[in-house]
């Protein structure tokens, strides 16, 4: 496995749970996205997950070092699932270390949000009377994305 | 040569995952100009471009041999 990286298979969390954990660790927390059957009154049959691998995966990395940069002492491992996933399959795992649990915390919540902004990934949402690829409707920002 | 990438809803506006532009050198205003004009409804304003794997702003210049990736608005998680 890598620290960081876009899979095709189901995601096994413990491995990545493992990885982070070493002797100076008082605190794993772990976070799991996972495909929702109902949203705002629609039933979505699967999604449809699609990356920008390689750039996904060196984003996925940076968010790791932003994640060191402020909380020092965490350490990191994020993975994303592509291609066709059930209801309930777990789309993203991020496992995060650290010596007292507050920075796992934190840190975890400032890694899904970073994913949702900055990684190349886009969901295909397949309902029963059709499908739409979802993304925020956001105008070109003037400084790019940092 | 530029070599172009296109990803979920943008893929099924090209009609294709990749093509080759025969351009030396152009800026990422004038790429975004260039694709809303070719394909049309590509939404150019809720679009980045990455060029070798990373954010471009819109005034920088692209070359001969970079890798150009449109991205719409993502949404993993």
């Amino acid at each position: 496995m890598k620290p960081f990286e876009i899979v095709e298979e189901p995601i096994d969390v413990k491995k990545y749970m493992d990885y982070v954990l070493h002797p100076s660790a008082g605190a794993v927390t772990v976070f799991t996205g996972n495909v929702r059957e109902w949203t705002y009154g629609v039933r979505t049959l699967y999604l449809s997950y699609e990356a920008y691998v390689p750039m996904a995966e060196k984003k996925m990395a940076e968010i790791g070092a932003e994640m060191e940069e402020r909380w020092p002492g965490v350490r990191v491992a994020i993975a994303h699932r592509i291609g066709e996933l059930q209801i309930s399959d777990i789309a993203v795992v991020i496992a995060v270390s650290s010596p007292h649990r507050k920075a796992a915390y934190e840190a975890n919540e400032y890694a899904i949000d970073r994913i949702k902004e900055v990684v190349p990934i886009w969901k295909k949402e397949i309902w029963e009377d059709g499908e739409e690829w979802i993304g925020a409707q956001k105008k070109y920002p003037a400084k790019g994305v940092e | 040569m530029i070599t172009l990438k296109y990803f979920a809803r943008l893929r099924d506006v090209a009609g294709k995952g990749e093509e080759l532009l025969d351009r030396d050198e152009l800026t990422v205003a004038e790429l975004l100009d260039w694709a809303e004009s070719t394909y049309p409804g590509f939404g150019a304003d809720n679009v980045q471009v990455a060029v070798n794997e990373e954010y471009a702003l819109k005034e920088d210049t692209i070359r001969s041999g970079d890798v150009c990736a449109f991205i719409p608005p993502v949404s993993g998680g």
